[in-house]
């Protein structure tokens, strides 16, 4: 098994560059990780294509459909996330925000993120640190110190290469220093191992009545 | 098995008039479903409990009682109680009372409210919804099972030589469910008592009732009050019928697209394939509800919601009287064909409570006490590193 890369990326056009920036970085990730000497398996959520169903999701109070369900274990699953979308209106865009608004706060809860975005002007830089950082610092998750922000204007620059390389060897190496105690299996690790749920199961293991009645039985103890 | 109507008692414009109801006419309304319902035969009425608008349903056992009154047969009960912000001496008393007013007419549906702003008004917290769950049923039980009560916890104040009056009617406290669609721990907490579990099963899919019944079942059997199959399991159902799918689908469609919960959101048929809607002929609601017993197990109780979304008060008694005459006949035959004799067919009534007599685990406030303090003798007995 190799670790799990999930490219969530919220562009709206076809072709779009918010995927395509989306796409360099998963590449480059993936040289990243090879280079280090595992392979990595990538899959990517394209956002667009699940629009409506985040829409149901959010006005039904979160009934749960096929596909996003399906991407929700996904996300729970994966051992990085990057996370690309554009910038709309001083943030990131609304149905970005959906999706991380439908996914469990439990499912990210140590995984390394690289966050990126694009926008039409260098001058929405920040919200990568203003937006998009405290949002996944809030899901609990490590966000690895390079953000990729492409203005259009990079996409002819050498620059933005550099900083996809630092980010994504930045990734790479949180991915696998986690990576290395997900499958050592030793018992230090796994006791220090974050619990990540993905929010769409029953959860199996319910805690004994008798826990959730001390205290409040009425004998006036605990 | 049981089948009933219940309702969440909400004031909703009628989106293809724009006329609203008035609280009166609301009300008017829930009382002419239960008295149809017995009229057509179905056995169950259960009315919801809220204290905010849009809902009418402040005061479930006065209107319970005023139905009482005008009724014969039809099983009174709530859909649901709030356990949470509602006193639980106050439960104990209302609904002992209705029992002595019913004929012990009655049971109970424990759910803990989902409206934040309803639990300060209250004098409680939403954080705690699941504890207060806990506590205030564990007292509800012990008011209803010892004459005399001395009781000290963490939500309200202590109870000296407290006692509830009226006692349940022939010393028989009423049956008891409790609904959640996804906290496990009140799943758990009805098979620790060996109560009846209900899912409200419209806003989710199949796959997820699924699981909370089963975890359910499998609790109630390790608890010791029969085998997992043998536990009393309740679902909500959501239907619309006409005399073709197209009509039916016509007719209701504007009142879909416009509901609250779920309006303005899925479409009727997206909506009908995530949940259990069921939208068209009699037949077709005849074998989508058959259909529910193929992942929940064969179960005791199936209510339907029909009056909602600004449903004027025509069409709501007319599915209350399709249900009555030529649903549930079918559904009562058909379930019962399918289920082993070892399965009960109702959940307990007061008559089999009381036949069951004064020494049955129901008069006990924790029935499933001594059956887990002797797995824990079990287990304390083994040799370590044997056993789960």
């Amino acid at each position: 098994m190799s670790p799990r890369i999930v490219v969530v990326t919220a562009g709206l056009t076809v072709p779009s560059s918010t995927r395509l920036l989306a796409d360099q970085l998963a590449e480059a990730t993936s040289v990243q990780v090879s280079a280090r000497g595992e392979s990595v398996e990538t899959s990517f959520i394209e956002l667009r294509e699940v629009a409506g169903e985040l829409a149901t999701f959010m006005v039904t109070g979160g009934i749960p459909t096929p596909r996003l369900t399906e991407l929700r274990e996904q996300v729970a699953a994966a051992d990085g996330l990057i996370a690309v979308t554009p910038v709309f209106n001083a943030s990131f865009s609304g149905l970005f925000k959906m999706f991380f608004d439908a996914v469990d706060p439990d499912s990210l809860t140590g995984t390394p993120v690289l966050i990126a975005a694009t926008a039409g002007t260098s001058r929405h830089s920040l919200v990568l640190d203003h937006a998009m950082r405290p949002l996944f610092a809030y899901l609990r998750a490590v966000v690895v110190p390079t953000g990729v922000f492409a203005a259009t204007e990079d996409f002819g620059s050498h620059g933005l290469a550099e900083r996809i390389t630092r980010a994504a060897a930045q990734l790479a190496a949180a991915v696998l220093s986690q990576w290395e105690y997900a499958v050592g299996g030793f018992a230090p690790d796994l006791a220090a191992r974050p619990r990540r749920t993905s929010g769409t199961q029953v959860e199996a293991d319910v805690t004994p009545f008798g826990d959730l009645l001390r205290g409040h039985s009425g004998s006036g103890q605990g | 098995m049981q089948f009933g109507i219940f309702s969440v008692g909400d004031i909703t414009t009628d989106p293809t008039t724009g006329r609203t109801p008035s609280e009166a006419e609301r009300i008017s309304l829930m009382t002419k479903i239960a008295l149809k319902a017995e009229e057509v035969g179905l056995d169950v009425f259960a009315t919801g409990e809220h204290h905010n608008p849009p809902f009418v349903v402040s005061s479930p056992t006065t209107h319970l009682g005023y139905i009482a009154a005008k009724t014969e047969k039809l099983l009174l009960s709530t859909s649901t109680t709030l356990i949470t912000t509602n006193d639980p001496v106050k439960i104990a008393e209302d609904y002992a009372f209705l029992q002595h007013l019913s004929g012990g007419r009655v049971d109970l549906m424990m759910g803990r409210g989902n409206t934040g702003p309803v639990y300060p008004w209250f004098g409680k917290d939403i954080r705690d919804g699941i504890k207060l769950a806990i506590e205030n049923y564990h007292l509800l039980r012990t008011l209803w099972r010892e004459p005399v009560v001395n009781w000290q916890g963490q939500f309200r104040t202590p109870l000296q030589g407290y006692t509830s009056t009226p006692a349940p009617l022939d010393g028989t406290p009423p049956f008891v469910w409790h609904g959640s669609i996804r906290s496990t721990e009140i799943a758990e907490q009805a098979a620790y008592y060996g109560d009846g579990f209900f899912h409200n099963h419209i806003f989710w899919n199949k796959e997820h009732t699924e699981q909370m019944v089963q975890l359910y079942r499998r609790r109630f059997e390790f608890y010791g009050h029969g085998a997992a199959d043998q536990a009393y399991v309740g679902l909500g159902g959501q239907v619309f019928m006409a005399g073709s799918e197209a009509e039916a689908k016509r007719v209701f469609r504007p009142y879909f697209d416009n509901a609250p919960v779920y309006g303005h959101g899925p479409s009727l048929e997206d909506f009908t394939k995530m949940t259990p809607l069921t939208v068209g002929t009699t037949e077709q609601v005849i074998e989508r509800t058959l259909g529910f017993a193929d992942y929940v197990g064969d179960y005791q109780r199936q209510m339907f919601l029909i009056d909602h979304a600004g449903l004027p008060e025509s069409l709501v008694l007319e599915q209350v009287e399709m249900l009555g005459t030529e649903v549930v006949p079918v559904l009562r035959a058909e379930f019962e064909r399918r289920r082993p004799a070892h399965v009960p067919s109702d959940p307990p009534t007061h008559a089999s409570l009381v036949a069951a007599g004064a020494d049955a685990p129901h008069h006990l406030v924790e029935p499933a006490r001594e059956h887990v303090e002797k797995l824990k003798a079990e287990q304390a007995a083994q040799p370590a590193g044997v056993g789960a």
